[in-house]
């Protein structure tokens, strides 16, 4: 029987990759899937909560619905953003886009 | 007449408006409209000055017309401020102006011949008109403000014209030195017409002598403060020791000009308005004193001064300090009565002797009289009024300065003060001798250089003659006409000779000529071993006493002390306070930037640590979490 703490555990196991990726890849395009699975980990949990702790309402997939649409658009301003600076310095490793540093 | 009595200080105004802006190109039509403008005035002001002693207008109660200039209503508990513009009439104010309006016409005239050929001669008389005009307005105010505004535009204009030729360095300086130290003066006065206004609540003459008669509501101390600053204006602008220092370069400028400032327009602003405030200063006993011993003290100190001297116009100078002194002196023992009388022809003989030097200087291009000499074949006209005027300066009956000195001499005796008295009868010996050393020297004996003394032309001379009429009767004539019942205060003084008084100073006097005959003459004794022998007080008298030494030596160590005090006060504490907050925090700063590392995952996990603190610290209850 799967229960709740299941799905929970697995969303916490998601962020944590997720957080990893984000914080720790060299290439941009990395730490873009990195924030992609932190989203999935709390789109998991907003349609487990929903499941099992108030079935009869749509609250948390609506929710999830909306995660999923932002994602879509950061990923698309995201990756636009990678291709412009890859042409401006051809290289898309996070350590070089210090630009904003003394 | 009297009610168009505000066009006397209007027409010398569109005259200095006219040249200025339209006509200063035409040399003919700028001098025209300047002497148009000031016979105007002068017609005016002889009318004006008819009809006052016809009408029976008296210091009590005079004709007074007034505008509304400013009016700053009272809101709550701060009072407003009311100026007005208007015009006093009186037979004070009356006579003033046809002093005023009568000397400038003459010297006016004077300058046509004196500065023919200069280049700014369109410039001058613009300058004149405007000075006219100036003093006029200070004589006609019925408040102390709109007379303020005469007082500063005054200061003004003598700074112009003495800096007249301002290419010459000299002269530049004299201007400075006189507006400077008139400037001295002029903050004691504003501060002392503010100090009348918040006590009083009122600029106005006439509502002041009011209020001060009928008991003022204000301590006597208050009193003696104001009328105290009030007289550091004509401190200054009369040139009374210790600010006389300005006159006496003051003759930097054209000749004319310090004539017309030595007897009418600047030195008499200081007079005049000792005479228009009185009744202010009569209410401090302690004031009057110090009035009356100022000038006492600066006749006798500008006196020795003068024995001395060697240059014509310096004498002249140091001499209108002496008389200036005589009339603050007069006022100071509380008649001015006298001080006025004693302006009133002072100005005239004054102007003639400073007209008489200008006609010397203009001829034989010198200044020192002991480069003259023999003079009085050549100018003759130019020689016998000045003999004229000196004998009318040294007080020899009958001529004008005879009748005013005396009165002055009389006064000083009557209100108890002996030791001014003594003091005054012998500066009236060394008046006497000191104007006919210069005499003696510069017009009589052989000649002392190559020069090539002329007459000067009609239009010089004729100012002369004129001045010499006036300085020969005008003091008998003003005693017949009852001088002493047309400007007095409080009750009328009825002038009459006193023959004690009269016999002495005359004698004085005339111990005085007799004296410089005997020396500069007949050389009876050898002034040059005299010279040396008193060496220390010659060099002392030679000097000025060091006045302008001292002032310098202020000037230097004191003031600019104070400037680098306040310098270093300025760069070090002020400066250094505000920079410091700037380099305490650019410091800071500094220091702080380095845990910005511009890596873009260093935020994100710094970002990611705040949140899981936030969360921890909402959601814990032992660490004061919300959430139960």
């Amino acid at each position: 029987m799967i229960t709740l703490e299941h799905y929970l555990l697995l969303a916490a196991a998601l962020f944590s990759i997720g957080l990893f990726g984000a914080v720790a890849k060299k290439n941009a395009v990395a730490v873009l899937m990195g924030i992609e699975l932190m989203l999935n980990s709390v789109n998991i949990n907003l349609v487990a909560f929903n499941r099992f702790l108030m079935p009869s309402q749509l609250v948390g997939h609506v929710f999830a619905v909306f995660v999923i649409v932002v994602a879509a658009a950061e990923v698309a301003i995201g990756l636009a953003i990678v291709i412009s600076i890859y042409r401006d310095k051809f290289s898309t490793e996070v350590d070089n886009l210090d630009w904003l540093k003394w | 007449m009297i009610e168009n009595a505000w066009l006397i200080p209007l027409f010398p105004l569109i005259a200095y408006v006219l040249i200025i802006f339209l006509t200063k190109k035409s040399k003919g039509i700028s001098v025209g409209i300047a002497l148009a403008a000031m016979i105007a005035s002068l017609i005016v002001s002889i009318g004006v000055l008819v009809e006052t002693l016809q009408k029976g207008i008296t210091m009590e109660a005079p004709y007074q017309v007034a505008v509304k200039w400013l009016n700053l209503s009272p809101v709550e508990n701060i009072t407003g401020l009311q100026i007005d513009m208007g015009i006093l009439i009186d037979p004070l104010s009356a006579v003033m102006m046809f002093v005023v309006t009568s000397i400038a016409t003459l010297v006016i005239i004077y300058s046509i011949g004196y500065m023919h050929g200069d280049p700014g001669f369109s410039r001058y008389f613009a300058y004149m008109s405007f000075f006219a005009f100036s003093m006029l307005l200070l004589v006609i105010a019925n408040n102390f403000f709109e007379m303020f505004i005469g007082w500063e535009l005054v200061g003004l204009c003598s700074y112009l014209l003495i800096g007249f030729w301002f290419e010459k360095p000299s002269a530049a300086a004299a201007a400075n030195k006189a507006f400077i130290t008139n400037r001295w003066g002029d903050f004691g006065f504003m501060l002392g017409i503010i100090l009348l206004f918040i006590n009083f609540g009122t600029f106005n003459f006439t509502e002041l002598s009011q209020i001060v008669q009928q008991g003022a509501g204000i301590s006597a101390a208050t009193l003696t403060l104001i009328t105290l600053l009030i007289f550091a204006g004509p401190l200054a602008k009369s040139a009374q020791f210790p600010l006389h220092v300005w006159l006496p370069d003051a003759m930097e400028g054209p000749t004319p000009v310090s004539s017309i400032l030595h007897a009418a327009t600047m030195v008499a602003a200081g007079v005049y308005l000792l005479a228009r405030g009185f009744v202010l200063f009569q209410g401090s006993p302690e004031t009057m004193l110090v009035i009356a011993y100022i000038g006492g003290i600066t006749a006798f100190f500008a006196a020795t001064i003068a024995l001395v001297q060697r240059d014509i116009k310096r004498i002249l100078a140091f001499s209108t300090l002496s008389q200036l002194g005589y009339m603050v002196m007069a006022i100071g023992v509380g008649s001015i009565t006298a001080g006025m009388f004693h302006l009133t022809t002072h100005a005239f003989f004054k102007c003639m002797l400073f007209l008489g030097a200008g006609s010397v200087i203009h001829a034989i291009h010198d200044q020192d009289i002991f480069n003259m000499g023999g003079l009085s074949k050549k100018m003759p006209i130019t020689t016998w009024t000045f003999v004229i005027g000196a004998l009318s300066l040294a007080g020899i009956f009958p001529l004008a300065g005879f009748w005013s000195k005396d009165e002055i001499l009389l006064v000083t005796h009557e209100a108890g003060f002996t030791g001014l008295y003594w003091l005054a009868t012998l500066v009236a010996g060394m008046t006497a001798f000191y104007m006919f050393r210069l005499i003696f020297v510069a017009f009589f004996g052989e000649k002392r250089s190559d020069h090539h003394a002329h007459e000067s032309s009609p239009v010089m001379t004729g100012p002369l003659i004129v001045l010499a009429v006036f300085a020969v009767f005008a003091g008998w004539a003003m005693v017949k006409m009852g001088y002493g019942q047309m400007v007095y205060f409080g009750h009328p003084h009825q002038a009459e000779i006193n023959m004690g008084i009269a016999l002495i100073s005359s004698a004085i006097a005339l111990f005085g000529i007799v004296l410089a005959w005997l020396i500069y003459y007949k050389k009876v004794i050898d002034t040059d071993v005299w010279a040396q022998k008193l060496r220390p007080i010659y060099a002392l008298l030679w000097n000025k006493y060091y006045i302008d030494e001292i002032y310098q030596w202020l000037f230097d160590h004191v003031m600019l002390g104070l400037g680098w005090l306040f310098n270093q006060n300025d760069r070090k504490v002020v400066d250094g306070v505000a920079d410091g907050f700037g380099d305490t925090i650019r410091h800071t700063g500094g220091l702080l930037r380095f845990i910005q590392t511009g890596s873009l995952q260093n935020y994100a996990l710094v970002i990611f640590g705040a949140v899981i603190i936030i969360v921890l610290l909402m959601a814990t209850p032992v660490l004061g979490g919300v959430i139960k």
